[in-house]
């Protein structure tokens, strides 16, 4: 039987397990957008081409399914561009279908015509023209394969308007992806088993580092038996975080440029890190030519191109990460180690108390207070889903996270807006969780229209708005380095809570602690979308703070006196 | 120091583009890139020249293999290979000039394709540096036009070539142990 290229899309779609689609219909799309109305796929009507790439992110991100995002031609399919370079750098798997003019036009600066797999070569894994019914199937097929294989990414499929209205015979055998041999395939010789292991076994002060990697090759459990088997102590990337619960003892918490202070020093002080399924992001290093200088290094990434890119080990392992670590269990002996948790337990007596802990209320509403308090109310059991800035800090670090892909956020990119678009991904992939956004005031305003999005398709999503009226993280840059000259950061926003009730959102403002918990419960029983405007104090910073490119180890703390009060009491 | 690498490619659309992207925003800087056809129907080789040191050189390798049209890459900067480059001079010479141009073509081999009143086209194969000197002692008759294809590079004997990176810590990559070929570009065959 003949199909059309549009349901050879769909008929793709579906054989590749697809439920569920974002998208903005348009002219070149068109004939897409008429077939899926006989196939069984909800398609969830965006606000904004940029939002539907952030949902499948964020549903790729949430279920580990691959997310899926469709645009028409021209600005529709530019409009995708930031999405994309967001899921590339977080290596997020999504497949973006767009539109393109008809196959004749193509190259007469047609109505909405633009080269987006040229725009797009340098930030998907691969992308695709395809100007022929017959090329759709491969096309697709292979588009799935290469975003789920090795280290995940987006891939892009541009389909001309004349290839969808085409029609063809499909054979579905011969359409099976056909990718060269080499293609993600770890090559031979690399660093073996034993090398890891004598130097795992030797090292009297070893750290694992673990990454976003740790979710995507599903090694969580893996890792903890390595860490118990061998006494070692985990840090964890801002990607990293829910990947080995933060409740587990031997977790110490995030590491990097706001992590924590001991997480930091004992990275310096380590005779061996085993970084797995993260990337030596400068973000996470600091100064490179400091950084851990008296540490031996393995690496086990399944992306070779990551081994020795920013930091020379001494053991590379290009494999996935849990075949790697699971290799190495049986031989892992139990060393004892006390000696190096007893040093870090001094670290963190020190700085735990200055920089991270619960603070008491003393009459202002301070962001640390309110993620706090969502982390407790939530009892840690909420999918959050954080914006780029500030808040985002505050919620790495106050929000304990214990499930894996319990955290989604925007790390390598760092992109504005991502939150609420994502959530709405992360909400359907996960009809069941509790969502909650938690949003700057500025990151908000880039991406709120997709509220009415979220009132479209019903979702209880619940959306905490951390309010300082400024670009805060811009700020606290300024105050730190540019002797506080606020150029274009101060920024104005509308009555949030009006602005969701407009949308059809239950909407309250909080501006003392004591409104917090009533305000987080309120939204988690109303049964549909709810945000909660958090009016919080305008010039808190988040400490403690590496410099960017300073050494590891030189943080910037929380000044004192603070106009925080800490204690180390609950 | 400069690495000369062999790329397989599927012959497709955009390919090179492909290459020559990844080559861009990894900022490496190309000194000189071939496309041709292989033995293989629907596979290209390219021959890359890139200033990069033994780490860069593996990094690039592994870049490479991220691309879904790229089916192998052979560093073989450190193996036995023959390496050439093909030139077409046009020389302004005329008179006695003529003559001496003439018996500079032979020194090196090289052959003149296209006589004109005015001018000489003198085409020549090799490496680099014979091409190199070859337009230095041209250039005192004027040199009015050159184009050189850049380098091509094959591994001698049989030997098949090791796909790289085995050491990504570095490392030569040449193999163990090639086999015995040898220069017979001077033989007159």
């Amino acid at each position: 039987m003949k199909l059309t290229g549009a349901q050879i899309l769909w008929e793709a779609l579906v054989r590749e397990g697809v439920t569920d689609v974002f998208g903005y219909p348009g002219g070149a799309i068109l004939p897409a957008y008429d077939a899926m109305l006989g196939y069984p796929i909800r398609h969830v009507l965006v606000r904004h081409e940029q939002g539907a790439t952030h949902m499948a992110d964020g549903y790729a991100r949430a279920s580990g399914k691959v997310g899926v995002a469709i645009a028409t031609s021209g600005p529709g399919a530019t409009n995708m561009v930031t999405g994309i370079a967001t899921a590339m750098m977080d290596s997020s798997p999504i497949v973006c279908i767009t539109g393109q003019v008809g196959s004749k036009l193509i190259g007469s600066d047609a109505f909405q015509e633009t080269d987006i797999t040229g725009i797009t070569l340098p930030i998907t894994k691969h992308n695709y023209l395809v100007t022929t019914a017959d090329d759709v199937a491969p096309a697709v097929r292979e588009a799935f394969a290469v975003a789920r294989s090795g280290r995940p990414g987006p891939v892009l499929v541009d389909i001309t308007k004349d290839a969808q209205q085409a029609s063809c015979e499909v054979d579905w055998q011969a359409a099976e992806p056909h990718l060269s041999e080499t293609f993600d395939d770890a090559l031979p010789g690399d660093g073996d088993v034993a090398d890891a292991i004598e130097l795992i076994n030797a090292a009297e002060r070893p750290l694992i580092l673990a990454g976003h990697g740790v979710m995507l090759s599903g090694a969580e459990q893996q890792i903890v038996q390595l860490a118990e088997r061998g006494g070692i102590p985990i840090a964890v990337t801002l990607l990293g975080i829910g990947g080995v619960a933060a409740s587990h003892p031997l977790n110490l918490g995030m590491m990097g440029m706001h992590g924590e202070a001991w997480v930091n020093h004992a990275i310096q002080e380590a005779d061996l890190l085993i970084a797995l399924g993260m990337r030596f992001d400068d973000r996470v290093t600091g100064n490179l030519k400091t950084y851990a200088r008296t540490a031996k290094k393995i690496h086990v990434d399944i992306d070779r191109a990551e081994l020795n890119k920013n930091v020379r080990v001494d053991v590379a392992i290009a494999k996935d990460l849990r075949t790697a670590v699971t290799e190495w269990l049986p031989l892992v002996g139990a060393v004892d180690r006390s000696a190096w948790h007893a040093r870090i337990a001094e670290l963190k007596g020190d700085s735990a108390v200055r920089d991270i802990q619960n603070l008491p209320d003393d009459g202002h509403l301070y962001a640390a207070h309110v993620i706090n308090d969502l982390w407790r109310l939530t009892h840690g059991d909420a999918i959050v889903v954080t914006d780029v800035g500030q808040h985002q800090m505050w919620e790495a670090q106050y929000y304990k996270h214990d499930r894996s892909r319990s955290l989604i956020t925007s790390g390598g990119l760092g992109t504005m807006g991502f939150a609420l678009p994502a959530a709405i991904g992360a909400k359907i992939a996960c009809p069941d969780a509790e969502v909650w956004v938690v949003c700057g005031d500025g990151g908000f305003q880039m991406t709120c229209p997709e509220l009415a999005t979220a009132v479209q398709e019903n979702l209880d999503l619940n959306i905490a708005i951390i309010n300082n009226g400024y670009l805060g993280m811009v700020r606290q840059w300024q105050e730190f380095f540019y002797e506080k000259r606020y150029a274009a950061t101060p920024i104005s926003g509308p009555n949030f809570a009006k602005l969701a009730e407009a949308f059809g959102v239950a909407a309250t403002t909080v501006t003392r602690r004591s409104e917090v918990a009533g305000a987080v419960e309120a939204a988690r029983h109303h049964s549909r979308a709810a945000l909660i405007d958090f009016q919080v104090e305008q010039e808190d910073s988040v400490y403690p703070m590496v410099p960017a490119g300073a050494d590891l180890h030189k943080m910037i703390r929380r000044p004192s006196p603070s106009p925080i009060v800490e204690t180390a009491a609950d | 120091m400069l690495h000369t690498f062999a790329i397989y490619v599927d012959n497709k659309p955009g390919v090179l583009n492909r290459v020559a992207s990844l080559f861009r925003r990894r900022a490496f800087n190309i000194e000189s890139l071939t496309v041709g056809h292989t033995e293989t129907r629907g596979v290209s080789r390219m021959t890359v020249v890139v200033d990069t040191d033994e780490y860069g050189a593996r990094r690039l390798e592994a870049h490479l293999y991220k691309l879904v049209p790229c089916r192998r890459v052979d560093d073989i900067t450190t193996s036995p290979s023959i390496a050439r480059d093909l030139a077409l001079i046009k020389v302004a010479a005329t008179g006695d000039a003529r003559t001496h141009v003439m018996q500079l073509v032979d020194v090196y081999r090289a052959r003149i394709v296209d006589v004109s009143p005015e001018s000489l086209v003198i085409e020549t194969t090799g490496t680099e540096d014979k091409i190199d000197s070859l337009v230095e002692v041209l250039r005192p008759y004027g040199v009015v036009e050159m184009v050189r294809t850049g380098r091509v590079a094959m591994k001698r004997g049989l030997a098949p070539v090791r796909r790289n990176g085995a050491k990504p810590a570095g490392g030569p990559s040449g193999d163990a142990a090639p086999e015995i070929s040898g220069d017979v570009s001077n033989c007159s065959v």
